[in-house]
């Protein structure tokens, strides 16, 4: 389950980046956090999971890597409201875009916004917490993933 | 032409605007969530409404719903990250005349208009 779930996102950041920055974005290799992640780079946002599974989203970037990212979207002058508005938003279409894959059934909350607060992830219960590292230019930036599939739900679709 | 831009992320509402100012709309107005929008529709009456999904307070299908029960002329486009066909083809079920996947692009939301100003 988890390999295809990490696929699955990394389908989703690299769409976000190819549709909006043309593209550059590298996936590094995907490691397991620790019991209480301490994974925030500056800015952060987090989606609740409900539905078919049960857990968390986090996507986390510094505030260079939004700045620089920013006049992609037509920000000519970034500022740290707009560096927040766009981590929640990535995590949002990063989320959503992940239900091509994963159905109707995986419910996302509206983003929540952890702006410039240390981010202290934590695995949702019975769950690993997953760190994939996405670089883009020389940024670096975070997508943490800690889902865990609800018992009633249909089996993930096999890996290909 | 009047554009209603419908969406909690104040970046994807500056996003969208910057794409279709100067183009065919003269006159744009934003909400930022479905309870918001079924009010300044009311108010605006805009031509063309973009619509996201995922809200607070209300959502952007049940939003459409209540925009097209007074107004049945009213052109909706759905713009959202869900990526799952059930959720377009509901979109396309409560009336939106089109649905448009994020992330966007300029071209991507002008094709999109073009398709349902066409029809």
């Amino acid at each position: 389950m988890e390999e295809y779930i990490l696929k699955v996102f990394s389908k989703s950041i690299l769409r976000y980046f190819d549709a909006v920055a043309g593209g550059g974005a590298v996936l590094g290799t995907p490691y397991l956090g620790g019991e209480s992640e301490s994974a925030g780079l500056g800015f952060s946002a987090v989606i609740g999971i409900s539905g078919t599974y049960r857990g968390n989203i986090y996507y986390t970037a510094s505030r260079e890597k939004l700045h620089a990212l920013l006049p992609a979207l037509g920000e000519s002058q970034p500022d740290d409201t707009l560096c927040a508005e766009l981590v929640g938003e990535i995590t949002n279409t990063i989320s959503g875009n992940a239900r091509e894959q994963l159905g109707a059934g995986f419910m996302i909350s509206t983003p929540f916004i952890l702006e410039a607060r240390p981010l202290s992830v934590h695995a949702t219960r019975h769950a690993a917490l997953y760190v994939l590292p996405v670089n883009w230019r020389q940024f670096a930036s975070r997508v943490l993933i800690s889902l865990s599939k609800e018992v009633d739900a249909a089996p993930s679709p096999t890996t290909r | 032409m009047k554009l209603l831009i419908v969406d909690d992320s104040l970046i994807m509402r500056r996003a969208i605007e910057r794409c279709l100012s100067g183009n065919r709309f003269t006159e744009i107005r934003v909400a930022n969530n479905g309870r918001a929008a079924v009010e300044e529709f009311a108010r605006f009456q805009p031509d063309v409404v973009t619509m996201d999904i995922t809200m607070p307070e209300m959502d952007g299908l049940t939003a459409v719903e209540r925009i097209l029960r007074n107004n049945p002329k009213a052109i909706i486009l759905i713009v959202s990250a869900l990526a799952d066909k059930s959720t377009a083809v509901e979109a396309i079920k409560r009336g939106a005349a089109g649905f448009l996947l994020k992330p966007i692009t300029i071209e991507s939301i002008q094709e999109a208009l073009d398709d349902i100003l066409s029809d």
